[in-house]
């Protein structure tokens, strides 16, 4: 666990070199436009926002800044830092992904439940085909047509901003689906084979009702694959957010990480890239806790 | 492949999918050269002439699914080609390699899993397609010009898929080295790369194949997401993501070409369903003799 976390620094510094780099090595600068700037005004700028001198003075600089806490200016949104935008942005995300997050693993973890609980019939066979479809259903063809059904054929709900409930229902429903279903075979497998295992012939042969059995004893082992899926789950919901944001409108960072692409506004991008790695470790580590927690037998 | 050994789901999905690439590869031969140009007629909903409607352009919308279809089919199998590469060789290292070689390649690979790779790829393709224009420019790379983007997508993609493929391979290879035909090459003085190439490789074939058919399909949604983001296939070019994208732009309340998003819609639906079942079915069946 230790090594862990100290592995963590380590990773966040490779995150923050690649991203740098392959920031500042591409061609073509955020003040490149149709009309050449004049050599002095364009000096200034570069000079603001600490776009020049050697690249590796820039690397360095970078990185101090960053330890401070300074994700620096944004070179296309004037006058207004990587940290204010992400400070307003952010928490737009972390509530449409964390939404999902639970979503997507309530409905995952019945799903799955619900047909390993009925082997061999035609329950099950319909619960697993309901999976294969909607793994094949990614958040850019459904968001689109969960609007032009819900929102703009039946009108029951906005068809995008952001505010009310009623404005997050769709989101998150659409960013959760194809995951809920990963996660319901994921358990569906786990649990099939969980409940060939003796201590559930145990349990069985004890006279406990099936339900307790399925539900109180064999889930808890089985939920474990799960327990170990949510890092890579929580990474895709945070890359996933990004066209669900745009798709539905709303002013989440998910929209400003594209925009800084287009318009090549690095230290907007590095500052996304970055809190969102970091966000994502924090989690990853959380999840291996309680993982250890939930499996005593890995730390005897 | 015998198809014998493939459920009846599985059939299915196959000739599906036979179908598909046949319709995308042939199909836009059979339309009359009218139609692959711009007309007044914008918006048409499906008719006859235009059975999924046509484009803001007056474009016919079936043409243009099939033709994006090539783009998503060719990024799809070539991206996952690529990643089955990097995928079998990592794992195969890595489960053939001592237990601190393997530790470490196999953190190394968690690690990539919870990072947002699609996120660095979208960085690296746009920092990078310029770059690689500018030297096909330059060197007179004429093919690379105009489809710079395609193959820049089709290598950046290959490179974040083949995670899935190098923990089976891994797997796969720690329980093969154990058996005791291994064990005698070894002790016949087989080398360490004969003994990868000879007994091990060859039966991780099955396995392989099967991840293959689950790893087209991530591949294809992938670059679909980067299209539809306007970040991937860009025009003239088209793909299923950006058509959906388009399709994703035409509806509003006032008036919404529906068929701009429920044709492409469909087109991918059914690819990624087939292979999804296809390789469903292929893992069980492989699974089910490994036991």
């Amino acid at each position: 666990m230790l090594r862990r976390l100290a592995s963590l620094p380590v990773v966040l510094l490779c995150v923050v070199t690649i991203t740098f780099f392959l920031l500042r090595l591409s061609p073509g600068g955020p003040f490149d436009s149709e009309r050449k700037l004049p050599a002095a005004i364009e000096k200034q700028l570069l000079a603001k926002y600490k776009l020049d001198g050697p690249i590796l003075t820039q690397y360095t600089g970078y990185l101090n800044d960053l330890i401070h806490g300074d994700l620096r200016l944004s070179t296309k949104y004037r006058n207004r830092s990587v940290n204010e935008i992400l400070a307003q942005t952010l928490p737009v995300t972390l509530t449409l992904g964390l939404t999902s997050l639970i979503l997507a693993i309530t409905a995952g973890v019945w799903l799955g439940a619900f047909a390993a609980a009925r082997p061999g019939t035609i329950a099950e066979g319909v619960a697993l085909a309901i999976t294969l479809l909607a793994i094949s259903l990614p958040s850019f063809v459904l968001g689109p047509l969960f609007i032009l059904i819900f929102s703009i054929k039946l009108s029951w709900l906005p068809v995008g901003g952001w505010g009310t409930p009623a404005q997050l229902l769709l989101p998150a429903v659409t960013l959760a689906i194809p995951y809920a279903a990963v996660i319901a075979r994921l358990l569906h497998d786990s649990l099939r084979e969980t409940l060939s295992e003796d201590f559930v012939r145990t349990a069985r042969a004890k006279g406990l009702p099936e339900r307790s059995v399925v539900y109180r004893h064999a889930l808890r082992v089985a939920i474990l694959p799960v327990v170990s899926y949510l890092g890579p789950l929580a990474a895709n919901l945070l890359t996933g957010s990004i066209v669900v944001e745009t798709i539905f409108h709303i002013p989440g960072a998910g929209g400003f990480f594209v925009n800084s692409i287009l318009n090549r506004d690095g230290f907007l991008l590095g500052g996304v890239v970055i809190v969102y790695c970091v966000l994502l470790m924090i989690f990853n580590l959380l999840v291996d806790l309680s993982y250890r927690l939930l499996d005593r037998r890995i730390q005897q | 492949m015998n198809t014998g050994i493939l459920s009846p789901s599985g059939r299915v999905a196959a000739i599906v999918l036979s179908a598909m690439g046949l319709l995308v590869l042939a199909g836009p031969l059979f339309f009359p050269a009218s139609y692959h140009l711009p007309s007044p007629l914008t918006y048409a909903p499906p008719s006859l002439a235009h059975p999924c409607g046509t484009d803001l352009n007056g474009r016919d919308l079936l043409l243009r699914i099939l033709e994006g279809g090539r783009i998503s089919l060719l990024v799809g199998i070539c991206g996952a080609a690529i990643s089955l590469f990097i995928g079998t060789a990592y794992g195969l290292i890595a489960g053939s390699s001592g237990r601190g070689t393997d530790n470490a390649m196999m953190r190394a690979v968690d690690i990539l899993y919870s990072v947002p790779r699609l996120i660095f790829i979208l960085i690296f393709i746009n920092a990078f397609n310029e770059r690689l224009q500018l030297a096909a420019n330059s060197q007179g790379w004429d093919w690379l010009v105009g489809s710079s983007r395609l193959v820049i997508l089709i290598l950046s993609l290959g490179v974040i898929e083949w995670l899935t493929m190098a923990r089976i391979v891994r797997g796969q290879t720690l329980t093969l080295r154990e058996r005791s035909y291994v064990s005698a090459a070894r002790v016949l003085g087989e080398g360490y790369w004969t003994i990868l190439a000879k007994h091990i490789l060859p039966n991780l074939a099955g396995i392989i194949l099967v991840y293959l058919t689950l790893a087209i399909p991530s591949v294809i949604i992938d670059e679909a997401f980067l299209s539809f983001l306007g970040l991937g296939v860009q025009a003239p070019q088209s793909s299923w993501g950006s058509l959906l994208s388009e399709g994703a732009a035409s509806i509003n309340p006032l008036r919404s070409a529906w068929w701009m998003l429920l044709f492409p819609a469909l087109a991918l639906l059914t690819t990624l369903l087939a292979l999804y079942t296809l390789g469903d079915s292929m893992r069980r069946k492989i699974g089910a003799k490994g036991h």
